[in-house]
């Protein structure tokens, strides 16, 4: 679970990088990055290994989720009160939306790769700003961005803990850099949106 | 008389106990295994017994009345475990270590077992260090010793303030791993109601599963008692509220005699009373007299802030009156001195029963961190209960019933007048004498159940190879389950209208006035009386709602507190029937012109070991005399 | 001070349950929470109705015997304390006070406020112990810890199995108990040479009787009335890697 998911944390910069060069003018660059992932063979293995990483990490969090659900079949009357890391609670709940966006990221992009969507795989600059600016898209887009955001913060500090990376002596930035990833990430993409979608 | 044969073994002192382990019969591995032993209690004597005597190969059945053996009151010492190692190169032996115990107790305790559980407490410690128990250790690596109970050597292992706690998980551990390998059957929630004796030989138990309400029988070739002593008789003590004696008592009505059931130690650093429905009071370690000043104001019924009383209008009434020990004289005697102080008048708070402990001059001399470090959680946990922050403002503590150094009769081979029959750790009276040195009830009742119960009982079942199973279905079974259950109806038929434990606050209210720090004659007889009178009343009064075939806490509750009414009335035939003051037994008829206590060896020295001759008859005294041969006897001072 | 408290009621492990109202007027902000209950009691006796059935033994924070989930908190809503060191100073006057059992599928109601934690010492059985027989013990100083580890393996040590981290945790997982009886033996040298096999043991027994995942929320560690931290966790984790 912590480590399929660090390996996802992984993944989400790389595509950030490459997000980035839908802010230029030209499709050229966007799509000759997008032509090298889906060609390229070392990428190919990766991603396969990827997928695999997503399907553990939420078929483990799915199993995990109602193994917990069971440990407590008769629950509180007064809620939990207890002072907790907020956004841990709501890990299963974020995660789900995710991956919902997740399936829709795919039929848009990934399932023309592979054929099973009609569509360019050459030309996924056009798709993206074609996306972008329908308000709605960028909307749910945002939303979504705003709650993997959520679940990055919980999910950074947890899996150090999970894999009993804990330590004193770095400890104490573990969160930090937690809180700093799960803002710069979802930051930047929402950023390149805003940007496509307004100012293009 | 004489039925009270101690069966002390020859030869010196020192080689009493190796001695007697080279000559004591044995148990062969495969016999082993055929015999059963009972053991009630998981405290560290119970709960070490049980695993010792898996781990020889003996089947063991284990009963505690809370819900895991974890739980038993041997988690709430604090201060520490003394052995005499002499890590610290300060002149301990174990001989010093038995010299220290038999002054501190008085000179009323038994010279040989007092030697042997300082003799083994080297092997206690050793063996919990093995199983885990985290003792503070020095930088090197070894463990730490501290000072502690007013004795001139460091001896005492401690774990901070809970080593109570981590002995108790290390003898719980100890005795998973024998639950773990089938050689202990654990049997939690239950309590002992009745001890099954056949051909006068113990030979099981009646219990009842507190979940279920059924009485249960168990039986078994030998039992063994671990059940702790009997201080919530004063209803507010030290001791878990559900602390009780009944098991011992039941013991004690089939035959096992009662010695010195009046010494009970009063300790003296307890927060005090703070609400008419307190059901406990919780002690402060005595640790916090190194650095705290005991002192009550100079007008009677001051009720300044203790704060604004100018230090002239102070009196630190132990340095006054024991200069030489001053804030640290022993328990039974700084207890003694808050109560007269308070009874003239003195004492502070609502109640007028309470005293001063004052950190202020120790925070100013060594800074408030130097006592932080010391003393923060004790400081933290008066907080807690209180609201007092005791940085800024003295503590208030009281004493409050604490230990009892009485308890079954037990010979050297720690089984009691009914053959079969063994009592271990606080529940005999052996080792403590009149009054119990700090650290060394978790060294006795560990030595008990580790090391000397093991190997005194083979000589016992080496008789007994060729009993087979005991049946359940015999009729002393049958017979003593009746009585359990017509005592229960009987309880439960009462449909009065007051709960247990208000009657046990009136039996304690008694037992606390007359029967506490200070005794007299008259007090006694008073005493006697008035026992009677509440005892009469809860036989009229009582209410117990629901049925006995279920969950019942007031039953349970009502089940001790009438066995506390008839331990109450011997407890006090006892402190009337010893004409001396000694250790923790002060009776203010016997003290010195300047009110100290006042031994009476010549005719006292013995051990008080009372028979139980049946309902509504006197209980017969049998004097056990104690000779000592390796100490000379002297007047305790601290002056 | 007034009072009103609703209180669980179960008559036992099958019958269902519900809360009853019950009017306090004269609580002293001196007593304890429990004492507040056995004065509660004491009235029902006198009324012959069933008083609350709760477990508590000490009343000093040291057996773990207590523990009940009193308005959304395990122990109450003071932090490292246990429900019988929890003081009515800290409640106000008209007061409505939720008392709760502690919910998990291996903690089953018995009856009121009383839950069966044996689940724990099931743990503590599969493992929780050092392999030593007494009189094999080598000379206590024959033994030596470092004491910083001496000192991380008594703050672990400390845990008195209440089960507050189960109560609070909202997936009732047992893992901040598990990982302080771990820890304990894991830091100490006595303790290494099973380790491999305690941690397996304990581990595989917690999943068995049934509690939660541990999804690193941390109520668990903001409940514990001994203040157990997290630390434990990750060194469970670390124990268990290292155990395959």
């Amino acid at each position: 679970m912590a480590l399929a998911g660090l390996f996802l944390l992984t993944f989400l910069p790389l595509h950030l990088i490459i997000n980035f060069m839908l802010l230029k003018s030209e499709p050229g660059p966007f799509n000759t990055a997008a032509h090298f992932m889906a060609t390229f063979p070392v990428i190919r293995i990766m991603e396969i290994i990827l997928f695999g990483a997503i399907l553990i990490h939420v078929s483990w969090g799915i199993l995990l989720q109602i193994q917990n659900w069971l440990a407590r079949p008769v629950g509180y009357v007064r809620s939990n009160k207890s002072e907790t890391s907020f956004f841990s609670r709501f890990m299963i709940w974020t995660g789900a939306i995710v991956l919902t966006f997740l399936i829709l990221h795919w039929f848009n992009f990934y399932f023309i790769k592979i054929g099973l969507v009609a569509g360019n795989p050459e030309d996924f600059y056009s798709v993206v700003h074609n996306l972008f600016k329908i308000p709605a898209y960028d909307y749910i887009y945002l939303a979504c961005f705003t709650l993997l955001g959520f679940h990055l913060f919980h999910a950074f500090y947890s899996a150090f803990q999970t894999l009993g990376l804990n330590h004193r002596l770095w400890n104490p930035v573990v969160k930090p850099i937690a809180l700093f990833y799960a803002i710069i990430i979802p930051a930047g993409f929402a950023f390149i949106s805003i940007t496509l979608w307004l100012f293009r | 008389m004489g039925k009270l044969i101690s069966k002390i073994p020859d030869g010196p002192l020192a080689m009493k106990w190796t001695n007697y382990k080279a000559s004591v019969k044995l148990v062969s591995p495969a016999n082993k295994k055929k015999l059963e032993i009972i053991v009630i209690g998981t405290g560290l004597s119970g709960a070490a017994a049980s695993s010792a005597l898996g781990e020889l190969g003996y089947s063991v059945k284990t009963f505690c009345y809370q819900d895991s053996p974890r739980r038993a009151h041997s988690v709430a010492a604090q201060g520490g475990i003394n052995a005499a190692k002499n890590y610290q190169n300060d002149g301990d032996s174990t001989y010093r270590l038995f010299y220290d115990m038999i002054k501190g107790g008085d000179f009323r305790a038994r010279e040989a077992n007092v030697y042997r559980a300082a003799e083994v407490s080297n092997q206690v410690i050793d063996h919990y260090t093995a199983l885990g128990v985290p003792f503070a250790r020095d930088y090197g690596g070894t463990l730490d010793t501290r000072s502690f109970g007013g004795v001139q050597v460091s001896r005492t292992f401690y774990s901070k303030g809970q080593t109570g706690q981590q002995c108790l998980l290390g003898v719980y551990s100890s005795l998973n791993r024998q639950i773990k390998k089938g050689n202990v059957k654990m049997y939690s929630r239950r309590e002992m109601l009745d001890l099954v004796l056949i051909e006068g030989k113990a030979r099981g138990i009646i219990a009842r599963n507190l979940l279920t309400g059924a009485i249960e029988r168990h039986a078994a070739h030998a039992v063994v008692l671990a059940t702790g002593g009997y201080g919530t008789i004063y209803f507010l003590s030290t001791l878990a509220v559900n602390s009780n004696a009944s098991a011992a008592w039941k013991a004690h009505k089939r035959g096992a005699f009662f010695a010195n059931p009046s010494f009970i130690q009063i300790h003296p650093t307890c927060v005090p009373q703070l609400n008419e429905f307190q059901a406990k009071l919780t002690l402060m370690s005595e640790s916090l007299r190194n650095d705290g000043r005991v002192w009550v104001p100079k007008t009677k019924g001051d009720t300044r802030p203790a704060n604004t009383i100018p230090e002239e209008e102070r009196d630190y009434y132990l340095e006054r009156k024991y200069p030489a020990f001053g804030n640290l004289v022993p328990r039974d005697v700084a207890s003694r001195a808050a109560k007269e102080r308070c009874d003239a008048g003195y004492g502070i708070g609502e109640t007028g029963l309470a005293v001063n402990l004052d950190f202020r001059d120790s925070i100013k001399k060594q800074g408030k961190e130097v006592i932080e470090n010391k003393y923060g959680n004790l400081f933290d946990m008066y907080k807690t209960i209180t609201g007092i922050d005791s940085y800024e403002e003295p503590m208030r503590i009281y004493p409050a019933g604490h230990y009892t150094m009485g308890g079954l009769w037990v010979d050297y081979e720690l089984m009691t007048t009914i053959p079969g029959l063994y009592a271990i750790g606080e529940s005999n009276f052996s080792d403590h004498g009149a009054n119990r040195l700090g650290a060394a009830s978790l060294m006795q009742t560990s030595g008990d159940g580790y090391f000397i119960l093991p190997n005194t009982i083979n000589n016992y079942l080496a008789e007994e190879i060729r009993v087979p199973k005991i049946s359940t279905d015999k009729p002393e079974f049958i017979e003593t389950e009746k009585a359990v259950i017509e005592r229960i109806n009987k309880l439960i038929s009462i449909k009065g209208k007051h709960n247990a434990s208000s009657f046990h606050k009136r039996l304690g209210k008694i037992m606390w006035d007359y029967c506490g720090m200070v005794r007299n004659e008259e007090g006694l007889k008073k005493a006697l009386t008035l026992i009677k009178e509440v005892k009469d009343e809860f036989w009229r009064d009582l209410n117990i709602p629901g049925d006995s075939s279920d969950l019942n806490q007031e039953l349970e509750k009502a089940g001790r507190v009438s066995d506390y009414f008839e331990l109450a009335e011997l407890l006090v035939t006892d402190a009337l029937n010893r004409n001396e003051s000694c250790g923790a037994h002060f009776r203010e008829e016997y003290q010195t012109p300047d009110g100290e206590a006042l031994r009476n060896d010549e005719e006292f020295a013995f051990v008080a070991a009372w028979e139980y001759a049946g309902e509504s008859k006197p209980h017969i005294l049998h004097k056990e005399e104690l000779n000592f041969e390796n100490v000379e006897m002297k007047v305790r001072s601290y002056k | 001070m007034k009072l009103t408290l609703k209180i669980w009621r179960q008559k036992n492990a099958k019958a269902k349950g519900n809360f009853e109202t019950y009017k306090m007027d004269n609580v002293s902000p001196r007593m304890a929470f429990l004492e507040m209950l056995d004065a509660l009691n004491k009235m029902l006796v006198e009324e012959d109705k069933d008083p609350v059935a709760f477990d508590h033994d000490c009343r000093e924070g040291i057996c773990g015997s207590c523990g009940m989930y009193i308005n959304g908190h395990p122990h109450g809503p003071v932090p490292a304390i246990t429900t019988c060191s929890l003081s009515m100073r800290y409640f106000k006057d008209g007061d409505t006070i939720w008392v709760e059992p502690w919910r998990a599928k291996p903690f089953p109601v018995i009856k009121d406020l009383i839950v069966d934690r044996s689940a724990f010492d099931k743990i503590q059985i599969a493992g929780g112990f050092i392999s030593v027989n007494t009189g094999a013990a080598p000379e206590a100083n024959s033994i030596l810890v470092q004491k910083k580890k001496s000192d991380d393996a008594f703050d672990s040590a400390i845990c008195i199995g209440c089960g507050a981290c189960v109560a609070a945790c909202k997936n009732a997982s047992a893992m901040l108990f598990v990982s302080a009886k771990i820890s304990q033996f894991a830091l100490l040298p006595q303790g290494r040479i099973e380790a491999k096999d305690r941690v397996r043991a304990m581990v595989e027994k917690m999943d068995e009787v049934g509690f939660g995942n541990c999804s690193n929320t941390g109520a668990c560690e903001a409940e514990c009335p001994k203040e157990i931290k997290l630390v434990n966790i990750a060194r469970l984790f670390r124990e268990y890697y290292k155990a395959f």
